[in-house]
């Protein structure tokens, strides 16, 4: 590995992991480069598979976790809410639940919009707005599925994916013809070896990402049911995931029982960034607007906000009086608002930059299990234990 | 010997674990950071600028918005 060592005494940041310290010039592959003497001896010590032992391992990785967060800890110079004190303070926030949708014959476990805005689906059935007439429709489609944990559009509006229980995620070609029957059409395409928890096409209808109770997550060809790629990380359940906003994006997050979210490299299944602030599981895990920074809510109360560049938790959304865990969240458009439903059966928005909370809506009977956005965000959508959806327009 | 041997398994999946975790560890000591300040003041620029195009935080003249009321509406 090193081709030549000249022991120099120069002092400096050091080009592996940073730090300012007494550097020596040694050469990687021909390549001159300086590396403080710690790292010098672990790249030695790479290739050692005598010697080494779990407790050396152990120790080097507490060393690993004590230097990031030395790192980490340098670059946080201020908080968010301090830098936000000169933005506006947002006004009252007032909205009244316009339709509620009840009929369901199930608890709602998910919901999603499909781009075109008039769309959504929920774990039983389609729902279809119409702008035209105002009013809700309700596909008499419902999901034959038993347990529906994960549905989402496809990017298309054609088609919608679902599973849960039965560890599968499955492709159902959606069609206007209400007597259509939607079962005799489906095509699985992911197969995992627990729950099925979350589900996504990527920018497009061919691939599918999906997340489980087996720890991980992986990518889908739609058309050939093929694992493109998977991801491990996780050591327990993943429960949510999200997909960076940006049309190059290959970057998702996602957020589970061991208390970590993690981001990945959706081509390589690399890893490339972890945190583990949260004190409970992280039940939902959602991408800021800008693709920068993404919100997680969580069994332990509160929700917080992670910022990618700066590698660190930025935010805690959380009051002494909220005890019950936040089970699902989403941004509004430009990202200001947070909306989370908990299972104290409210929905708490919250200033997303001062970190205080801008309004509780009520009217669940039961816990709420998902909130979303409309892509125009123009409205929400709740959907509860108590077998309704709520629908709130502007 | 049952036991010998599931201790011995045992031991070689905590290395290559501790391995992986050591090796993940590196990767994500490497990457490079920006301070809080910087990213702080990024995401309120962002915020800054969508605000006007954000309906749930402006609000929508009531001649714009598709979902107004107009007569009443059912459920179907």
């Amino acid at each position: 590995m090193c081709d030549q060592t000249f022991v120099a005494i120069t002092f400096g940041p050091c080009d592996s992991c940073s730090q300012n310290k007494p550097l020596m010039n040694i050469y990687l592959q021909n390549e001159p480069v300086n590396y403080c003497s710690l790292c010098v001896e672990l790249m030695a010590c790479q290739g050692l598979a005598k010697g080494e032992t779990v407790s050396t391992l152990r120790a080097e990785s507490e060393n690993l976790k004590a230097k990031l967060e030395e790192e980490r800890a340098k670059l946080h110079d201020v908080e968010l809410h301090q830098v936000a004190e000169k933005v506006e303070t947002l006004g009252q926030f007032v909205i009244k639940t316009r339709r509620t949708l009840k009929g369901h014959g199930n608890k709602v476990l998910c919901m999603d919009w499909c781009r075109d805005k008039r769309r959504m689906v929920s774990s039983s059935q389609v729902i279809m707005r119409s702008a035209a007439v105002c009013v809700l429709q309700e596909h008499a489609v419902t999901m034959p599925c038993t347990w529906v944990m994960a549905c989402a559009y496809a990017p298309s509006g054609c088609v919608i994916a679902c599973g849960g229980l039965d560890n599968k995620c499955s492709v159902y070609p959606l069609s206007l013809d209400k007597n259509e029957n939607l079962a005799a059409k489906k095509k699985s395409v992911a197969m995992h070896t627990n729950y099925l928890s979350a589900c996504s096409f990527t920018n497009s209808d061919m691939q599918l990402l999906t997340s489980s109770g087996d720890g991980t997550c992986a990518l889908w060809d739609v058309e050939s049911g093929q694992l493109l790629q998977s991801f491990h990380g996780h050591s327990a359940d993943v429960l949510s995931l999200d997909l960076a906003p940006s049309e190059t994006g290959n970057t998702f997050v996602s957020g589970g029982c061991d208390k970590k979210a993690n981001v990945w490299d959706m081509r390589s299944g690399q890893n490339i960034q972890s945190f583990e602030t949260h004190e409970s599981d992280i039940n939902s895990v959602k991408y800021y607007p800008s693709g920068d920074a993404f919100a997680t809510g969580s069994d332990d109360a509160t929700c917080r906000l992670y910022d990618l560049r700066a590698d660190r938790e930025v935010a805690i959304y959380s009051k002494e009086s909220i005890i019950f865990g936040a089970s699902s969240v989403d941004f509004s458009l430009s990202g200001r608002l947070l909306f989370a439903g908990y299972n104290d059966y409210n929905i708490n928005v919250w200033d997303v930059l001062k970190g205080t909370r801008v309004a509780i809506l009520f009217g669940h009977e039961n816990r709420v299990s998902t909130v979303r956005v409309s892509p125009d965000g123009t409205a929400f959508c709740s959907g509860s234990w108590d077998n309704t959806l709520d629908f709130n327009p502007v | 010997m049952l036991l010998k041997m599931s201790s011995k398994m045992t031991r070689s999946d905590n290395i290559t674990h501790a391995r992986k975790t050591v090796q993940q560890l590196r990767v994500e000591a490497c990457i490079e950071r920006i301070k809080v300040s910087k990213a702080s003041a990024d995401l309120m620029r962002y915020c800054s600028e969508h605000a006007k195009y954000d309906p749930l935080l402006m609000g929508i003249p009531a001649s714009e918005n598709p979902f107004k009321d107009k007569k009443p509406c059912i459920i179907l």
